[in-house]
């Protein structure tokens, strides 16, 4: 085969594929978004922008990627390491982790809100150890840092098996030669660690965290499950103009919005993450 | 392994490729009695009976409406009868098929609704299916609380402020609950309750000093709220997990309380303010798209659903009353029993101001709810100037009926042209 | 490249770490995994538990085994359909997703060509924007063509949302094979593809794992195309899950349960594959 076409040839599935099912009904929305019977505006994004919800929507959703993200990383690759150490009990344990897979987001809500909530487990805990008298209201509109943290702990729970997946798929292809080599020039197992597995890792991670981000821009039902009205995601707002306001040119805006972010977000990590061509041995 | 493997990948892909069995059934489309006992109830005991079958597909709102919008565009269909709220109907009005030559002999459909069903044309774009209405309840351990020589079946929201206030002191935490969710029904509550209760008007009064004044008493009682409300989109989980003592909510939303506990919890109508006790209904109606594959089964199933038996069925299942005069069997569930009478008493009370649901809108209902719920959002939650905060929703709502058009309904006064709003 | 190390060098294994340290990494992998079980058993919990004890407060965190849940479920007209078709439709995307997207991962690993960069990124806008808007453009589009209402119509959807991840980690799997490991192949007389079938499938197992596993969950989880795009063939999310957020309080978590059970067992039966070369990679 020439080697010229053959890549093309062997992205031409995955292309057409994309092309047709993605493409063209993106295109056929994104045009909504920039235009009203036909003629060209930006009428949609001002009504978007100059919508007293906006920023804070807007905000909110960077905030709890911002701080979710990273988060979820650090844990993925503590629960990747202490896979790659265990012998006989590695399949069970890397089972367990991988467990909220299983589960949509919206069922990770519903076992969030279980737990938060005014009569859920955690104040049953904690009044039945005596710890409070009376149940301590989480979620309440007032206490807005409180449902932060209750949102970020639901998505830290539900998502961080995605990174880890992703970097215990990767992990295996280190070889131990070279932790091995590590060890003579007396590294220690962090050093060996940062030295070894996280350069080794970079592939890995820059796919993981792309996806990851992308997805936690996009963070819907674990918000809605736990905040209610008070915490507005950019998805929610999408929603809510599109299918209560029947509105689907600002619905276009908003989803823009989210594909922008996105695509910033992934620029950085190519960036960042960049395993220069030559650099795998 | 590798070739069991592939076998069954080819398998697989055949099956998958196989064309589905054409179904003799008509499906019908409804984003009411979603709850899965609901939905279940609907499949056994009001569709079962009808010939040649009907496939009951409940939905939520997004997939709802992309279905109806994708059958629309495409011109044909799958979808042969929809079910759904007014305003749901609403903004699809020019799709529906006219209902009127529908025998409906032997079923008396409440005129109102009926015209109701036209959307301001001429043909009949639905049929009025079931009706509900917003009331109160009450955990029974609540009523010591009442004020003095308060009449629990026609309490002021001056009294309602002060039960709550007595409750959350006296019970160490706010025990009154409103559904503030994301799916909560909060808009109608504003639109035909607090509003008309105090202004007279849904529209034409909104940035009034009244109507200023009623969003001041819906703060103070705000402050005896529990504040998880604006989780709470069914009223009737906070009342049995005892979070909430005294709830406003849908009748649909109240029941399951009543049904589990029903010794615990009393219904009563809505407060009334200075210029009455306003209430708005819920009207659920049925439709045939024009995409629908089979016209004259989809009328079929309407009639089918018009008939007293279906309508009585359609009430123990969903909780949703009767359009029609269907005689009420003697044995009723527990919710029914217990909402039954508060409606009426509410309906029928001497000081009753029924607010219609939005006429005329179309497909802009949603924005219309909107600026209800944004003017709670910002006055409520975010405490802004309630003065300001009129003013610009006044002047969204003032864009709204002038891009529509649509004219004053009750309780305003009937006016020449787009709603004005003063 | 290993040649014999004295014995007086030999590398500390991890076993000889010490006492305190391997303590600290047992009460680590514990703590870790009581992280991710707790919620799953307080799922059961309400589960398993009456109407009544799932409204109570305070809960005791101990079920009473009431099957009443369990049992609504399980005679739900038109759930074993459901469930197959949700598998049906599961299983095809896992099929069609790495069918196409492995060897996209192998082409953007090792080749350079112009229009790399844009694909990657077509790739990824796939992710960044919300389905549910999309859905009314493929759902005029699979009405028109006559995919409507079909396991494979739903599949291809799901395809598009899964191929982003098996594109991407199979390609950071294929960066982290070195080109060297082919090569040798080569001059030992295999093609391309024989010296892709022997040397680097084995490799890359691991990340079509991921991806299989990836490509089911998202299928099998995904709920508001599957509610647009199927009528009669519905998957088991469009026919349950979407009513359970409006449902009573029982049943969101039997029907919670019900639906994450399969996926489950699913991960359960491929979970060694997400490991199955380790210290393969020794040369």
């Amino acid at each position: 085969m020439n080697s010229k076409t053959l890549p093309y040839l062997l992205l031409a599935p995955a292309t057409i594929f994309l092309v047709v099912f993605f493409l063209w009904p993106f295109l056929q929305i994104a045009w909504l978004a920039f235009t009203t019977d036909g003629g060209f505006t930006m009428q949609h994004f001002q009504t978007m922008a100059s919508n007293w919800k906006f920023w804070p929507t807007f905000w909110n959703t960077i905030i709890l990627a911002a701080i979710v993200v990273p988060l979820q990383l650090v844990m993925a690759l503590a629960m990747a390491q202490v896979v790659a150490k265990l012998k006989s009990t590695r399949n069970t344990i890397l089972y367990i982790f991988t467990i909220p897979l299983g589960l949509s987001d919206l069922a990770a809500g519903i076992i969030w809100l279980a737990i938060f909530e005014q009569s859920g487990f955690l104040n049953s805990m904690l009044v039945g150890l005596g710890i409070v008298e009376k149940p301590i209201l989480f979620l309440g509109y007032q206490n807005l840092w409180v449902i932060f943290i209750a949102v970020i702990l639901a998505e830290l729970w539900r998502a961080t098996a995605i990174v880890m997946v992703i970097l215990v798929s990767g992990m295996g292809l280190i070889p131990k030669e070279y932790y091995e080599a590590a060890e003579v020039f007396g590294a220690g197992p962090w050093k060996r660690f940062v030295k070894v597995t996280l350069p080794m890792l970079k592939p890995s991670m820059q796919t993981a965290l792309i996806l990851r981000t992308i997805a936690a821009f996009e963070v819907f039902a674990v918000v809605v499950a736990l905040g209610g009205t008070t915490l507005p995601v950019l998805v929610g707002e999408t929603f809510n103009w599109q299918f209560a306001l029947n509105d689907r040119n600002v619905a276009a805006a908003f989803a823009l919005v989210i594909l922008v972010i996105s695509i910033a977000a992934t620029l950085v990590f190519l960036r960042v993450l960049r395993t220069p061509k030559g650099a795998t041995l | 392994m590798k070739r069991t493997l592939k076998t069954l990948a080819i398998a697989v892909l055949a099956v998958g490729l196989a064309a589905s069995t054409a179904n003799a059934q008509v499906l019908f489309w409804s984003n009411q009695a979603v709850p899965v006992e609901e939905t279940q109830k609907m499949r056994e005991q009001v569709l079962k009976a009808f010939p040649g079958g009907v496939d009951f597909q409940p939905q939520e709102p997004g997939p709802f409406i992309t279905r109806i919008q994708a059958e629309t565009e495409a011109g044909t269909g799958a979808i042969g009868v929809v079910g759904g709220l007014y305003g749901d109907l609403a903004n699809f009005a020019d799709s529906w098929v006219d209902l009127s030559d529908i025998d409906l002999s032997g079923v008396n459909a409440s005129p109102a609704f009926m015209e109701l069903g036209k959307f301001g044309t001429s043909e009949q774009k639905f049929l009025p299916w079931m009706q509900a209405n917003y009331v109160m309840a009450a955990n029974k351990q609540a009523l010591q609380y009442l004020p003095e020589g308060a009449d629990i079946n026609d309490l002021t929201y001056d009294q309602v402020i002060a039960w709550t206030k007595n409750l959350a002191e006296q019970t160490g935490s706010p025990k009154f609950g409103f559904p503030a969710g994301p799916k909560g029904l909060k808009h109608r509550f504003f639109q035909g309750f607090l509003l008309p209760a105090f202004t007279g008007s849904e529209v034409t009064k909104f940035r009034s000093a009244e109507a200023e004044q009623a969003w001041g008493k819906f703060k103070e009682l705000w402050q005896y709220t529990n504040p998880a409300s604006t989780n709470y989109d069914f009223m009737q989980e906070p009342l049995l997990t005892g979070d909430v003592w005294v709830a406003f909510d849908h009748i649909a939303r109240l029941s399951e309380a009543f049904n589990q506990k029903p010794d615990d919890f009393v219904a009563f109508p809505a407060p009334s303010g200075p210029k009455g006790r306003a209430f708005m209904p819920v009207l659920a109606g049925i439709a045939v798209p024009k995409s629908a594959p089979d016209v004259a089964k989809s009328k079929e199933l309407i009639k089918y659903m018009m008939q007293p038996e279906q309508q009585v069925a359609t009430l123990l299942a969903t909780n949703f009353f009767p359009t029609t005069d269907a005689a009420l069997p003697a044995e009723l569930p527990a919710s029914a029993r217990a909402l039954g009478p508060a409606v009426q008493a509410m309906t029928s009370s001497p000081n009753a101001l029924p607010a219609l649901l939005p006429v005329g809108l179309g497909d802009k209902a949603g924005q219309f709810n909107q600026v209800y719920i944004d003017a709670f959002e910002r006055i409520v939650l975010a405490n802004q100037d309630v003065r300001q905060v009129l003013d610009q929703q006044a002047e969204t709502l003032r864009q709204l009926m002038v891009t529509t058009g649509a004219p004053c309904w009750l309780p305003d006064a009937p006016s020449e042209g787009p709603c004005p709003v003063e | 490249m290993s040649g014999t190390v004295a014995t007086a060098d030999r590398p500390r294994a991890v076993s000889d770490i010490g006492a305190a340290g391997k303590f600290l990494f047992w009460a680590g992998v514990v703590l870790l995994c009581a992280w991710v079980l707790v919620p799953i058993y307080l799922l059961a919990v309400n589960t398993l538990s009456s109407p009544q004890e799932v409204t109570a407060f305070p809960k005791t965190g101990v079920p009473s085994f009431d099957m009443g849940s369990i049992q609504f479920f399980l005679s739900f007209e038109g759930v074993l359909k459901a469930l197959w078709n949700s598998v049906l439709v599961a299983v095809l995307t896992m099929i069609l997703s790495i069918a196409i997207g492995a060897p996209a991962g192998y082409a953007l690993s090792r080749f350079e060509f112009p229009g790399k960069a844009t694909f990657r990124m077509l790739v990824l806008m796939t992710r960044a924007f919300p389905l549910p808007l999309l859905a009314l453009p493929i759902a005029v589009m699979f009405i028109r063509v006559g995919l409507d209402d079909t396991p494979i119509g739903l599949a291809l959807v799901h395809t598009t949302l899964a191929i982003p991840f098996a594109v991407l980690i199979t390609f950071s799997i294929f960066s982290g094979i070195p080109l060297e490991l082919e090569e040798a192949a080569w001059t030992l007389g295999c093609n391309r593809l024989q010296a892709f079938q022997r040397v680097v499938l084995p490799l890359v197992l691991p990340g079509i794992t991921a991806s299989a596993i990836f490509a089911f969950t998202i299928s099998w989880n995904e709920v508001f195309a599957a509610s647009v795009l199927t009528v009669q063939n519905r998957t088991l999310t469009a026919f349950l899950l979407q009513s359970l957020s409006v449902s009573p309080l029982h049943l969101r978590f039997a029907g919670g349960a019900a639906l994450v059970i399969p996926a489950l067992i699913f991960i359960f039966a491929v979970r060694k594959y997400m490991f199955a070369m380790w210290g393969i990679a020794n040369r």
